[in-house]
């Protein structure tokens, strides 16, 4: 029984790790429909800037702020040059995008700040959590920024009336145009919060798996799994999907004979797919009824 | 009574294909005017061209301004609101939702909230399920929510695409008296775009008929109504 207790605690702290991912895969998701293949490496490269604020002396609550307003300006930045002028273009295109933008960030990252691993400081210290060995303060710290950027998030979106532009230039761009949205901004600033928001993990996520240009990539393949998992329209459900791919993870680890590390992903992938063919809006998303 | 919005010389495309072929039509300011045709003749194509939402050539003006060129979203800053066809509900979102929707760009806030009060009151069924997901409410519900939502701009002019379309005859004759009610309360001058021309002449007071991508008759409803020779060439019945 201890040994399962562990377990899950175990699990929901890598979870926190993907949980955070997850919401900035549901936050692009949302505005503009695709997944991004690229969102790990802006994650990176966002860290990246809050390392390298840091290197020139810059305090972590200086770099946290300022590297959050770069990273969403970044956001809005790169939709405007990149993805913007590919406006109705056919799915591979942006796809195509993505894989330019995810290899331009990955190399140039690399260049700058050269491939060797680098530690990065967590606010929270690294002791045991009320005593626990599996849980740390940082990944305590991390989950709980991680429900606090979630109560946000349902804020912005239920209680302002951008959130509710947002929502609706997501959901039917010609009727939000009909209104007067602007659905071409409403894209950008969702890239921006995604960019953020993907700041944030990145920052979080670094102190655990240490810094360098390839960090994210596992990160990402949990992240997306977690948000599908959860449901790809619901933040909430994203969270939730991240906390149950880590601690479903770490069970088959343990109590499958022979799965071991290697086969934790496979295995943990298999259970979603099952899920997604149960449910394919995802346990959390919700069901839309339409009449007609 | 001035004309609010004229169309002139009105040519639009749909990549190679011309919908419409150098179509002109006015409106009153005040009036409730119908557009009236068959399917595929070019009705919805000319209030999506005002809207421009399909690429056209020709001039459109609301008093006296142009429009051609403007972006679809900036088109409410003229007080223009545009039930599409379709009705365009925001279908995943709340009824109350799709009515903040309608109020997007306002900038006295503080005076949405009465607003939404008064489309209640015009259409209470939209009160008893302000809460509910739009998406579940019949196509009458719906057709109303949309009117509502439109209504929410505190628009000049309204622009409805077929509202009548799919509804039971009962809820039309509903959805025709509450249109009529805000032309002549509200002063929201009305182009209503129709199959049904029947209950469209009862409610305009200028109707323009439409073939194939140009006007081919326009005049007073009334004796468009009562001129059954018109009616059986042009409208067939
Ligand atoms: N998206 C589109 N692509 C190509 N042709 C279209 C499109 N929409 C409408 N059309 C054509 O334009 C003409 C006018 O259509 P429309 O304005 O929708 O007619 P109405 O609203 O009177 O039924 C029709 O011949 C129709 O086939
Ligand atoms: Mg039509």
């Amino acid at each position: 029984m201890e040994l399962f207790v562990n377990q899950v605690l175990a699990g929901i702290s890598t979870g926190a790790i993907y949980a955070c991912m997850a919401l900035a895969v549901v936050m692009i998701y949302q505005a503009i429909d695709h997944l991004n293949f690229a969102q790990g490496e802006m994650a990176m490269f966002s860290t990246f800037i809050a390392y390298q604020l840091m290197q020139w002396g810059v305090p972590y609550w200086w770099t946290f702020p300022l590297t959050l307003i770069i990273s969403f300006a970044g956001g809005i930045a790169i939709e405007r040059a990149l993805f913007k002028p590919l406006g109705n273009a056919p799915v591979l295109v942006h796809v195509a995008g993505f894989i330019a933008l995810f290899a331009i960030l990955n190399s140039v990252a690399g260049l700058t700040w050269d491939w060797t691993i680098k530690q990065f400081p967590t606010p929270f210290g690294n002791a045991p959590f009320l005593g626990s060995q599996l849980i740390s303060t940082h990944q305590a710290g991390m989950i709980g920024i991680t429900f606090i950027l979630l109560i946000l998030l349902f804020v912005f979106f239920r209680f302002t009336r951008v959130g509710l532009a947002m929502r609706a230039a997501a959901a039917l761009p010609e009727s939000a145009k009909l209104v007067g949205i602007n659905v071409s901004w409403m894209i950008a600033l969702g890239w921006g919060m995604a960019s953020g928001i993907g700041a944030i993990a990145g920052i979080l996520i670094a102190p655990v798996v240490f810094l360098e240009p390839n960090m994210m990539g596992g990160v990402l393949v949990y992240g997306f799994a977690s948000a599908v998992l959860g449901g790809l329209t619901s933040p909430f459900g994203a969270v939730m999907g991240g906390f149950l791919v880590g601690v479903f993870e770490n069970l088959v680890g343990t109590y499958i004979p022979g799965v071991g590390n290697e086969l934790k992903l496979p295995i943990a992938l298999a259970l979603i797919v099952t899920v997604l063919v149960l449910k394919p809006g995802g346990l959390f998303g919700r069901a839309y009824v339409q009449r007609v | 009574m001035s004309t609010m919005l004229a169309i002139k010389e009105l040519r639009s495309y749909y990549g190679q294909v011309q919908a419409l072929h150098g179509l002109e039509l006015s409106i009153r300011e005040g009036a409730v005017t119908t557009l009236l045709g068959a399917n595929g003749a070019g009705k919805t194509t000319t209030i999506r061209a005002v809207c421009n939402m399909v690429r056209s050539t020709g001039s459109i003006e609301f008093e006296g301004k142009s429009l051609m060129g403007r972006p679809t979203e900036s088109i409410v800053q003229y007080g223009i609101a545009h039930v599409p066809q379709g009705r365009g509900t925001f279908t995943t979102m709340t009824v109350e939702e799709n009515l903040q929707l309608g109020a997007i760009t306002r900038k006295d806030i503080k005076a949405i909230g009465a607003d939404i009060e008064k489309m209640y009151a015009y259409f209470p069924v939209l009160k008893q399920r302000h809460t509910q997901q739009a998406g579940t409410l019949s196509g009458g519900e719906q057709q109303m929510l949309a009117v509502a939502r439109a209504l929410m701009l505190r628009p000049r002019l309204m622009l409805l695409d077929e509202p009548s379309f799919g509804l039971a005859p009962l809820v039309v004759r509903d959805l025709f008296g509450i249109l009529r009610k805000i032309n002549q309360e509200d002063k929201v001058t009305i182009l209503v775009v129709e199959q049904n021309a029947q209950l469209a002449l009862e409610l305009a007071e200028t109707a323009f008929v439409i073939e194939t991508g140009r006007i081919v008759m326009s005049g007073d409803a009334k004796e468009i109504a009562n001129n059954e020779d018109i009616r059986k060439s042009y409208l067939g019945y």
